[in-house]
């Protein structure tokens, strides 16, 4: 089975809303796959038409090989769920949170006891093994909840924003496990907001914004499709900011970013930087501040949503590659290799 | 049942009706469990009607009835009737939780019988109102409240009682699935059940209402109820009453019971 996760133009609606608006995604077995989108994106809606929770208007899906419609209760015996919110049910201990989910899952009492006990102390809650759910931590939560979908030892499991409020060091404790689990030959979808999360654990992300998938690839296959690397000047008195732009804007052919102080542009050709340098050298600017660095993840987002690029500030490609509008054509044919769509 | 190694697709399969009853009782434990951690919650349930109890047998008792044990007789079985509709409220309450914290998605995620959640909820929850059908009758004969049938008298008020707030739960189900947040339930109860046990038989005699709050007074399904637990457990049973009771109890789980089903359906 080369695919554990595979949908074909999943569309749901509710109302007027268009959550899902056809979305294709092939997972193959073992692999972190990001799913990656701001607030609304039609994340958290694919996840649940993926967990058997909500019945898509129009288009397949199969998890593990099962049909999410036909076969729902077959997907629901390979799944694990851990949904944006902690489910756990915050009355009860963490034992009995983790008893609770094995004897729904027909083991015997002592069974789903070990069970329990195993995961409680693999999660580091042993000690809160007693407590009710709801006198933990954020982020004991989180990993109780995360224990709670791996009772039945699922064969693919869906994060949904799984450190969504986190702090920091819970959030890195959470990725530590993730990446345990990952080596143990799970398949993990993982939804999230932030590129950082979706940089660290997946091996391929797809971006996803009003309900499509607008680009799909590796983190460095999506950093590489927005030109890269991104110029930044700070002239040291900011009245020649006027020339800088000039400069930036015939080097490159793109009207900068522009703050009060500095002026951005993607700079995706080599000899970007040496030009402007001595460009600005001949205009006699002095240059307070110039860096050249890699676009984040971020960036690669921004400009794929187009939804701070409203004003054409926002980064070319660089790569000659189509300049549509962010929610534009092709984004629901699942070809996720030539969606470099970045706003003009 | 758990594990399933051939990756190939298998004819659907469904979980068996005992397999189902299985998940119920073990979602019916879920419910109990707690009040392991917190025993508080089995007074949390009579403190109200405790209340009402004590209030109206030493405050109002004199003034109704020629004594407060005259009025304890006549009043308490009604108690019984509103703590009961009151208590039918826990159960919204509990499924509203589970359908904002999350719960009910996790149990949705998982190979159980899809009725199981909520069928393990009402089970748990008749089990704390029989619980709490006792201690009220026991309170009540502490400050003097005789049983003038027998045991098979208070086995038949039992057996009424559930079997209406079974009937009554569904409304409170819809209504744990229609409000957005768990304090709207108690809201919802104390809007709706406050008037309605109030305009009843239960604490005054019909008689001294005007004429048009009479005519509303007597086929209120709780004047009726009431009637009915008086008979039980006073007085001598009444085929009457009962029979209205339990006819109502039918009418209000034919209709709310598929309203409040097509509505969970329609929630998650």
């Amino acid at each position: 089975m080369s695919h554990a996760i595979r949908a074909e133009g999943l569309v749901r609606r509710f109302g007027e809303t268009t959550a899902l608006a056809g979305v294709d995604l092939e997972v193959g077995a073992g692999r972190v796959f990001g799913l990656l989108g701001p607030n609304g994106a039609g994340k958290t809606t694919a996840v649940r038409v993926l967990a058997t929770l909500l019945r898509p208007d129009a288009g397949t899906a199969t998890v593990g090989g099962y049909d999410v419609l036909r076969q729902a209760h077959q997907v629901r015996q390979v799944i694990g769920l851990t949904g944006q919110y902690a489910s756990v049910d915050e009355t009860l201990t963490g034992t009995e949170n983790l008893l609770l989910i094995g004897r729904l899952l027909g083991m015997s009492r002592g069974d789903a006891r070990a069970r329990a006990r195993q995961l409680l102390a693999e999660f580091h809650l042993s000690d809160a093994a007693d407590r009710a759910a709801k006198t933990y931590s954020g982020g004991m939560r989180r990993r109780l909840d995360l224990a709670a979908s791996l009772v039945g030892r699922p064969r693919v499991l869906f994060l949904d924003e799984p450190t969504t409020g986190l702090d920091p060091r819970s959030r890195t404790e959470l990725w530590g496990i993730v990446r345990e689990l990952v080596g143990s030959g799970v398949t993990v979808l993982l939804t999230t907001q932030y590129l950082e999360e979706a940089d660290q654990l997946a091996d391929e992300i797809a971006v996803i914004d009003h309900g499509r998938v607008i680009a799909q690839g590796t983190s460095e296959e999506l950093k590489a499709k927005v030109g890269g690397q991104a110029l930044m000047v700070r002239p040291a008195d900011p009245a020649d900011l006027a020339v800088v732009r000039s400069v930036l804007r015939e080097v490159t052919g793109v009207e900068p970013d522009l703050t009060q102080y500095a002026a951005t542009v993607p700079a995706g050709g080599g000899d970007v930087l040496p030009t402007v340098v001595r460009r600005l050298d001949d205009a006699e600017v002095t240059i307070a501040e110039l860096a050249l660095r890699g676009a984040s993840l971020d960036e690669v987002f921004l400009s794929l949503t187009g939804h701070r690029a409203d004003d054409g500030t926002g980064s070319d490609t660089g790569t000659g590659a189509g300049t549509e509008k962010g929610t534009g054509s092709g984004a629901g044919t699942g070809d996720g290799t030539e969606l470099a769509e970045v706003s003009a | 049942m758990t594990t399933i190694s051939a990756p190939a697709p298998l004819p659907t399969r469904r979980v068996s009706p005992l397999v189902g009853l299985r998940h119920t009782m073990t979602l019916a434990w879920r419910s109990l469990v707690q009040i392991k951690h917190n025993p508080m919650e089995l007074l949390d349930l009579s403190i109200q009607p405790l209340m009402f109890v004590l209030l109206f047998t030493y405050v109002f008792g004199g003034a109704i009835a020629d004594s407060p044990s005259d009025y304890l007789r006549f009043m308490l079985p009604g108690i019984m009737v509103q703590n009961a509709l009151f208590a039918t409220m826990t159960t919204g309450f509990g499924l509203n939780m589970d359908l904002t914290k999350g719960v009910f998605d996790r149990l949705r995620s998982l190979p159980i019988a899809r009725w199981a959640p909520l069928a393990g909820r009402i089970i748990a929850d008749t089990v704390k109102q029989a619980w709490s059908i006792a201690l009220l009758l026991a309170i009540g004969m502490v400050l003097g409240f005789r049983i003038g049938t027998g045991p098979l008298g208070v086995l038949g008020a039992f057996a009424l009682l559930l079997v209406f707030s079974l009937a009554a739960a569904w409304i409170s189900v819809l209504v744990g699935v229609l409000v957005s947040e768990p304090d709207k339930v108690q809201i919802f109860g104390f809007m709706v059940i406050f008037p309605l046990t109030f305009t009843s038989n239960v604490f005054v005699p019909t008689e001294s209402m005007p004429g048009w709050l009479q005519a509303w007074v007597k086929v209120n399904p709780v004047s009726t109820l009431a009637d009915a637990l008086r008979g039980l457990l006073v007085s001598g049973p009444e085929s009457g009453p009962i029979v209205t009771s339990l006819l109502w109890g039918l009418g209000i789980a034919l209709v709310f019971a598929p309203l409040a089903v097509r509505a969970v359906r329609r929630r998650v």
